[in-house]
């Protein structure tokens, strides 16, 4: 069960401002989680508790491939993230390291900054508990949720 | 049902007769691609999980692009690492410094892509392959690790957007119009989750390295892929680098979500303002922006008919006073073709520097970082917040001949008056 306080941001949220290409120099994610969200928003880093849910609205992650950014964003405690729409290869890589992110645009339009959310993914719902709303989340395709069983893509091959 | 040419390339890929939109396949890959800041992560993933051998040492392409020649400890240490896997495996096509160029350049030029290819890389630009005919889209290192393991790798079909192309460009305006034009109209994420499919007789006029421009940006308006039909063009390119290939038509019958017109004959030199490819704006709304550096080069224009653009603009002048204009061709054989054909002496004279190979200041790397305050016209392809330097900076991206003229007067400028 997932439960934490949301930190939220706006459209086209890129990998250059979730991690900035100047700290691409290493692929250690505790050097990469000091430097997470930097360009975007210079408090976060210390402002985040492990458990916290990144929200934000449509096409989160665009730009550069950089696995260093979801790896950055679940290294600095981040549970979940919530978008009206991911650009698609921030999706693959998320569920491929298995950092959870569910699409869901009714809860990102009732969804502020600090407000309190939870999510059961096994059952598709997210709440805002400071509010008390719930909405329902559409499931993973069986293929992709076979990955996230099976804990991440290098996982999932090496049982087959 | 009919399909387009992505939807056949994944088909054939995954030994179906057809596929559709949104069904998710298991496809066999011909090329697996990494560069010296997603192959460590990829290698790491690779031996963690007790991989032990890669399926095919031909099928994998490690270019040392990004920060090398390496430009600080920690990225020498990076590189090693995939120097040591390369080593260890005997991947046959490992370009080191000396060797390489920067990746979506030089994989086309070495002919280690053909029509009727998939193709995946830990780039997002790996999408530039489609002006070859070829399906070929961004990954991340653990996909890519996967696909070395297995030569496979999974894709969800996608829908499809078709990019009506008819007329001929107006002199001066070029491929990174055309694709900065199209970002513009539809948004960074206008094609989300879907391909765009080029057609139309206006393909026929616009050349390899137009088409490579504009397929490279395809993911600058959230697509999949960008992928063009294969014709005498395509032919006439591919002559001496390739054999045997299978080309990839579009059905009669295929559906498209939606299609866009655009007539090359209207378009104008295009800037894409900060601090997304979507701003942009033709001359007569540019305004007086002084600028500070101009960049022309990287995998979307450092090809050689990209200098040669830069060259006609510069040759004979000299570049603005407060302006540092960095010159970078993509690979060692454009550097070795420009300086056959007078273009790198022409830029000296004109007071640009000319660097070797490098993605370098395209993201922030190094070569030519921006401090706060500063303003850069780029031939690149991102100008996100902080993309280049600060994040008070700014990054302006163009076509090679508006940087090139910009660099000249100082100010964001066009070499045809437009205003």
């Amino acid at each position: 069960m997932i439960f934490g306080t949301v930190h939220k941001y706006g459209d086209n949220v890129d990998t250059d401002v979730i991690i900035p290409a100047r700290y691409l120099n290493t692929s250690d994610p505790e050097e990469l989680k000091q430097h997470c969200m930097e360009d975007i928003d210079k408090e976060f880093v210390q402002k985040v508790t492990p458990g916290d849910v990144i929200v934000a609205e449509k096409n989160f992650g665009c730009g550069s491939s950089r696995e260093h950014a979801p790896i950055a964003i679940k290294a600095s405690g981040i549970s979940l993230v919530v978008a009206k729409s991911f650009a698609r290869i921030f999706y693959r890589n998320a569920i491929n390291i298995g950092l959870p992110i569910v699409e869901c645009s009714e809860a990102v339009d009732h969804i502020q900054s600090g407000d309190t959310v939870s999510c059961d993914l096994e059952k598709g719902v997210l709440t805002i508990e400071n509010k008390g709303l719930t909405f329902s989340i559409p499931p993973f395709p069986k293929e992709i949720q076979a990955i996230i069983e099976k804990g991440g893509l290098l996982a999932s091959i090496k049982g087959e | 049902m009919g399909m387009t040419m992505t939807q056949k390339i994944l088909a054939h890929h995954a030994g179906l007769d057809s596929v559709v939109p949104g069904q998710l396949v298991m496809a066999k890959l011909d090329l697996v691609l990494a560069n010296d800041i997603t192959a460590p992560v990829a290698i790491k993933e690779f031996e963690k999980a007790g991989l032990t051998s890669v399926f095919h040492k031909d099928k994998i392409v490690l270019v040392m692009d990004h920060f090398c020649p390496n430009k600080d400890i920690k990225a020498a240490e990076q590189a090693m690492i995939s120097r040591n896997f390369s080593k260890k495996h005997g991947i046959t096509h490992f370009f080191d410094v000396g060797e390489m160029g920067i990746e979506h350049a030089l994989l086309p030029e070495k002919g280690l892509v053909k029509p009727g290819d998939l193709v995946i890389g830990a780039d997002s630009h790996t999408c530039t392959y489609g002006a070859l005919n070829a399906f070929s889209t961004g990954v991340g290192s653990t996909d890519m690790a996967a696909g070395m393991a297995t030569g496979e790798a999974w894709f969800k079909v996608p829908d499809a957007i078709k990019v009506e192309l008819s007329g001929t460009l107006p002199p001066y305006v070029t491929g990174k119009d055309v694709i900065l034009h199209l970002i513009g109209k539809i948004g960074v994420d206008g094609a989300l989750y879907q391909s765009l499919e080029f057609m139309g007789e206006g393909v026929r006029s616009l050349s390899i390295d137009d088409r490579l421009t504009i397929s490279n940006m395809a993911i600058e308006a959230g697509a999949k892929n960008g992928i063009f039909p294969f014709d005498e063009v395509t032919k006439e390119y591919l002559k001496d680098k390739v054999t045997s290939y299978t080309t990839y038509a579009p059905d009669e019958d295929a559906t498209y979500s939606q299609c866009v017109s655009i007539h090359l004959s209207e378009l104008k030199p295009t800037v894409s303002f900060p601090h997304l490819p979507e701003n942009t704006k033709t001359p007569e709304e540019f305004g007086e922006i002084k600028i500070h550096q101009v960049v022309i080069g990287s995998c979307t224009n450092g090809r050689l008919s990209d200098l040669r653009q830069a060259y006609e603009i510069l040759n004979g002048k000299k570049v603005h006073p407060d302006v540092r204009c960095i010159i970078i061709p993509a690979t060692q054989k454009i550097y070795l073709e420009a300086m056959e054909q007078g273009y790198l002496k022409a830029f000296i004279e004109a007071g640009a520097v000319v660097s070797t190979p490098t993605c370098g200041p395209c993201l922030g790397g190094h070569m030519g970082i921006l401090a706060a305050g500063e303003r850069c016209v780029a031939t690149t392809n991102r100008n996100f917040v902080g993309r280049m330097g600060h994040t008070d900076s700014e990054v302006y991206l163009a076509s090679p001949y508006v940087a090139a003229q910009s660099a000249v007067d100082g100010i964001l400028s066009c070499p045809l008056k437009f205003a």
